[in-house]
């Protein structure tokens, strides 16, 4: 993996997520290792983030490396009218790899092929998130001791949400069976169930949040918002019907957890969060040690 | 003026697009670029055809493309057929095919994708011939057969 960016979850081979999986598992047992001393990391962030900007800096600072960088393109020359072709051309003379979220789909790609340093995408607009995806199979993972023959109910914003479309990517890789729940709306597009079709996977939809619970092994929660709906009548009669309580996790299997790539507004009652099913929170917690993974075998030094 | 009509439309070394739909002529023109040829070309448009109601045809003198040049104008016209002249004589018929790969003609239908932001080539892996669709190689995004600009 040295030297190769990580721009979608798609240019990663199972056995390569597998590596990462692994090598995350050894940085959350010990997670104070020196190996980036001397690296300079750029962390480009075109736009606002909270959680992935700090866990990837985080990351850096845990393993000795030094970050260079901006969170707000407002206080770069990008406000300048500089193009971020020639951004990255410059940012990659000074850095030994970039991290970079930018509102622009594709805009990763474009950096991958422009920069001399590897790139790692932290989100470009609505297409490629792939270190969350990876964070998510390793809770998956750490929770469910395997990635096979797994239940996964998907619920809420099916058809918009990048973070459910490329863990059905990931994931339809160690034969799941997949559970679609979303209103009318928000259905999972066609092109991803030809896929799953095309790969030969079961999946099921539904409109009811409790009707798969049962079965499942994860349930992926994603928020609901209000600016997919055309008509605001239809989201007021829908949003209530995606929110999660605690009463409706009687029944489920005692191995099931609750997974949200966060933020969440409503769409999770805080009375689920004292519950042994949920675990969102560790969710972002492991963050940190995927993206250590990443960072270092990218970087080769693992 | 038998004579004079021939001199126009027959050529004695070339190519003869021929098949193309009457409304993707002048796309076809700019696909391969013809304005920037300097030899012979004849056009003619809205000409009486059985199969496309009114096509388009086009001569080219002394002009011979190559395979993967000239599949880019399948993406137009589908049906386009090619005749290769060589001494006034046909000597061998072609169809278009699209190509797996389509570079710099197309535009990405996303309007938040990068290609369509900042000066970047598009680039699309063809994912169906039949009912076309292209996956750009940046947003991954797909562009259906009606969506197709021509940049």
């Amino acid at each position: 993996m040295k030297n190769k960016d990580l721009v979608s979850i798609t240019d990663f081979t199972r056995e390569e997520y597998l590596r990462i999986l692994e090598l995350a598992a050894e940085f959350e047992a010990n997670p104070r290792q020196d190996i980036l001393h001397g690296f300079v990391i750029a962390s480009l962030f075109f736009e606002p983030s909270t959680r992935t900007r700090l866990s990837f800096e985080t990351a850096i600072n845990g393993l000795g490396g030094r970050v260079v960088g901006f969170s707000d393109a407002g206080a770069t020359s990008a406000s300048k009218g500089e193009t971020l072709h020639d951004t990255i051309k410059m940012v990659s003379n000074y850095a030994d790899l970039i991290v970079m979220r930018h509102p622009l789909e594709g805009s990763a790609r474009l950096a991958s092929e422009v920069s001399s340093v590897p790139i790692v995408n932290a989100g470009d607009g609505a297409n490629q998130h792939p270190s969350q995806t990876l964070l998510d199979m390793y809770s998956i993972l750490k929770t469910q001791g395997k990635l096979e023959n797994l239940k996964i109910v998907m619920v809420g914003d099916l058809k918009y949400g990048r973070t459910v479309h490329s863990l059905l990517q990931a994931m339809s890789l160690f034969s799941p069976t997949f559970y679609f729940i979303s209103p009318d709306e928000l259905k999972m597009p066609p092109a991803y169930k030809l896929y799953l079709d095309k790969v030969g996977l079961k999946y099921f939809e539904g409109k009811e949040l409790t009707e798969a619970l049962p079965e499942a092994d994860i349930l992926y929660m994603t928020r609901v918002q209000q600016e997919r709906f055309t008509d605001p009548i239809e989201y007021e009669r829908v949003k209530n019907a995606y929110i999660l309580r605690k009463k409706m996790l009687e029944g489920t299997k005692e191995t099931m957890k609750v997974l949200h790539p966060l933020p969440r507004v409503n769409e999770i009652h805080p009375d689920v969060d004292g519950s042994s099913h949920a675990y969102y929170f560790d969710q972002a917690r492991n963050g940190v040690f995927v993206r250590m993974a990443i960072l270092s075998s990218i970087l080769g030094v693992k | 003026m038998k004579d004079k009509q021939l001199s126009v439309s027959a050529i004695k070394e070339g190519t003869v697009i021929d098949h193309i739909p009457a409304s993707a002529l002048f796309k076809v023109v700019s696909i391969l670029k013809l304005d920037k040829l300097d030899t012979m070309i004849t056009i003619g448009n809205s000409l009486g055809s059985s199969k496309l109601g009114k096509k388009g045809i086009i001569k080219l003198s002394e002009v011979f493309f190559k395979d993967d040049e000239i599949n880019k104008i399948a993406l137009v016209a589908p049906c386009a057929k090619l005749n290769i002249i060589r001494d006034y004589d046909v000597v061998e018929k072609k169809v278009v095919e699209i190509p797996d790969e389509i570079i710099s003609i197309v535009k990405c239908v996303n309007p938040k994708c990068i290609t369509n932001n900042e000066k970047v080539t598009t680039r699309f892996e063809v994912v169906s011939k039949s009912n076309v669709k292209l996956k750009c190689h940046y947003c991954e995004k797909i562009t259906d057969q009606d969506n197709i600009v021509i940049i």
